[in-house]
């Protein structure tokens, strides 16, 4: 019998089963996220379950993120319907202004090596980066969670993704992941893990892993795992006091795909309006006038995001006359971090408008929403028509640089131009 | 069952199917199906009938994880979904709905045509318009028995737990 991924050693030791790829098993869960999108679903069927108590209330953790803060009367009815079960219960509960269930679940160390860890939104694939199986649910899922504590899940086929070099200068990990989207399709990984490894993952700290894992369901994928390493245990340090143990594929493991992603061959990419695998190098669309610019998200509002954003504003000579730069830290975390160095303050004079720690105008359920026929370019992970609350918007999704590097020139352009 | 096809191209994500600003005024099923579609075909929401059945290419549901985008779906009394692949999380979302997800082929299939599906062994289509037979992935057991009680509500109101 061959040896095993990364997902089905996970999936196989949370059901006790003997999980192969292609096998549906019931897995016992370590954490569960649900969102002010989510949770108000997840509580009606939790009720109409005929659930009572919640079985492990430390499984569970709420966030307020997606309408932070809560844009009209009927939303943050959903906040007070969370804040009252959440006490009822005895579940945490992030609230407004915290950030991004996301970003929190990894901040608060809830994700380590080996755990499975579950979120009623699709970007919970984030959390693969810390050697977790993480993967997206429904609502009715988490109430069946916190009534019974397990889910059940088709263990997935993987895709073996190699990564090899160093990414060169200007070119970033959502460029990895863009590039990445637009080889495999938005459906190309549907109901697979990625697992990513190879000679170029020192060359990638944790913030650099989170980027790829939360692409991986743009590219419809169940989870994207990385191995555990140095850099997983380093972030891990002070944030957990979960004993654990990384989780390794074995040598003779069986995938599905084997694809490999030179980092050091890579140019800063794009992916044009409305698809996020309509993906081409940013150059091949320099000079698309832009509007508006955003940074932010559980893809790219992270300090170092902010950093590299900041730095090619600065080196550009500032923003624009006609672009609105609108700055959203993934959590207050972050935000007090650049607070404290001095990039806050770099923004503000600069003229960006700082948003609210949360999911902010991703998904137009709070925020700036574009007007008709702006062109937006984002560094989040999504670019529907309609995506940010304005179907007569069209949106550009690409690193914080190149987002950037257009909110400089007012049209886009690559940052390692605008930064000689 | 049978019922009229609804056909839609591939692709098709969740905020599409109902757009994520709809879910911040109501959650009921019964108000989200007034927006199905939107985006995609302002007129279609009004012209759906019980006993529909949405017929798509691959990928459908794509995106977002969120629940209304299979719950606005089945309070339209729309009873299954046809496409030869979906996104997971629609998937699973239908199944714990009771919506059925039928993974086929669905290029043969035009708006409008009448289609069987037949549930008793397995899965398959009939194309009444076209005559023609359309084969259907079977459905896991856990899937199977989650749909046949009516969704995940139902199920665990029954066994008050899964029952492996």
């Amino acid at each position: 019998m061959a040896g095993k991924t990364i997902s089905e050693k996970i999936l196989s030791a949370k059901s006790g089963e003997d999980a192969r790829a292609g096998d549906v098993v019931v897995c016992r869960v370590d954490c569960a996220l649900g969102t002010d999108g989510s949770a108000p679903m997840a509580i009606d069927y939790f009720e109409a379950m005929g659930g009572e108590r919640i079985r492990d209330p430390r499984q569970i953790v709420f966030a307020l993120d997606h309408y932070a803060p809560a844009p009209s009367r009927n939303t943050a009815a959903l906040h007070q319907r969370m804040r009252e079960f959440a006490a009822l219960h005895g579940v945490a509960l992030f609230e407004v202004g915290e950030g991004i269930g996301h970003q929190l679940i990894v901040e608060s160390g809830r994700a380590v090596p080996g755990s499975l860890v579950v979120g009623a939104d699709s970007h919970a694939v984030t959390y693969g980066a810390l050697n977790a199986f993480a993967t997206g649910i429904g609502s009715s899922d988490l109430a069946a969670i916190m009534i019974g504590g397990r889910i059940w899940l088709r263990v997935p086929e993987s895709i073996k993704i190699t990564l090899t070099g160093r990414l060169p200068a200007g070119v970033y990990p959502k460029d990895a992941a863009l590039s990445l989207a637009g080889r495999l399709g938005s459906d190309g990984a549907t109901y697979q893990a990625l697992e990513f490894g190879g000679p170029g993952l020192p060359g990638l700290d944790l913030e650099d892993r989170l980027v790829l894992s939360n692409f991986a369901v743009e590219m419809g994928a169940k989870n994207g795992i990385f191995p555990a390493d140095e850099g997983t245990f380093a972030y891990l340090h002070g944030r957990t006091a979960t004993p654990f143990a990384p989780v390794t594929p074995d040598a003779d493991a069986r995938y599905s795909r084997e694809i490999s992603l030179e980092l050091d061959a890579l140019a800063p990419q794009v992916a044009l309006p409305h698809r996020v695998d309509r993906v081409t190098t940013l150059a091949d669309a320099a000079g698309t006038p832009v509007q508006m610019v955003y940074l932010g998200t559980c893809t790219g509002g992270r300090v170092r995001d902010f950093h590299q954003a900041r730095d090619v504003l600065k080196a550009g000579g500032g923003i624009a006359r006609g672009v609105q730069l609108v700055v959203t830290p993934a959590s207050r975390a972050v935000l007090e971090t650049l607070t404290r160095d001095g990039t806050l303050a770099d923004f503000i004079a600069l003229g960006a408008v700082i948003g609210t720690p949360g999911c902010g105008s991703c998904c137009g359920t709070c925020g700036a929403i574009p007007g008709d026929g702006v062109n937006v370019i984002s560094t989040a992970n999504r670019n529907f028509k309609g995506r940010m609350g304005n179907g007569q918007a069209a949106i550009y999704l690409a690193s914080p640089a190149s987002c950037a590097a257009a909110a400089v020139r007012g049209a886009i352009a690559d940052p390692r131009e605008v930064v000689p | 069952m049978t019922g009229r096809a609804r056909v839609f191209a591939s692709d098709i994500n969740t905020d599409y199917i109902i757009a994520s600003r709809r879910k911040r005024e109501s959650l009921d099923p019964q108000v989200l199906r007034r927006y199905l579609f939107e985006e995609l075909d302002p007129d279609f929401a009004a012209s759906i009938e019980p006993g529909d059945l949405l017929v798509a290419g691959k990928n459908f549901g794509c995106g977002s994880a969120m629940e209304v985008a299979v719950t606005a779906v089945a309070g339209a009394g729309i009873p299954a979904v046809l496409a030869p692949s979906f996104a997971r999380t629609y998937y699973r979302n239908a199944v714990n709905n009771g919506l059925l997800p039928v993974v086929c082929d669905t290029r043969a299939i035009h708006e409008g045509d009448r289609l069987t599906v037949l549930r008793d062994q397995g899965l398959a289509v009939r194309n009444e318009t076209t005559g023609e037979a359309i084969a259907a992935a079977a459905l896991p057991k856990i899937m199977w028995e989650i749909i046949e009680a009516g969704g995940l509500v139902p199920y665990f109101r029954r066994h008050g737990d899964f029952r492996v």
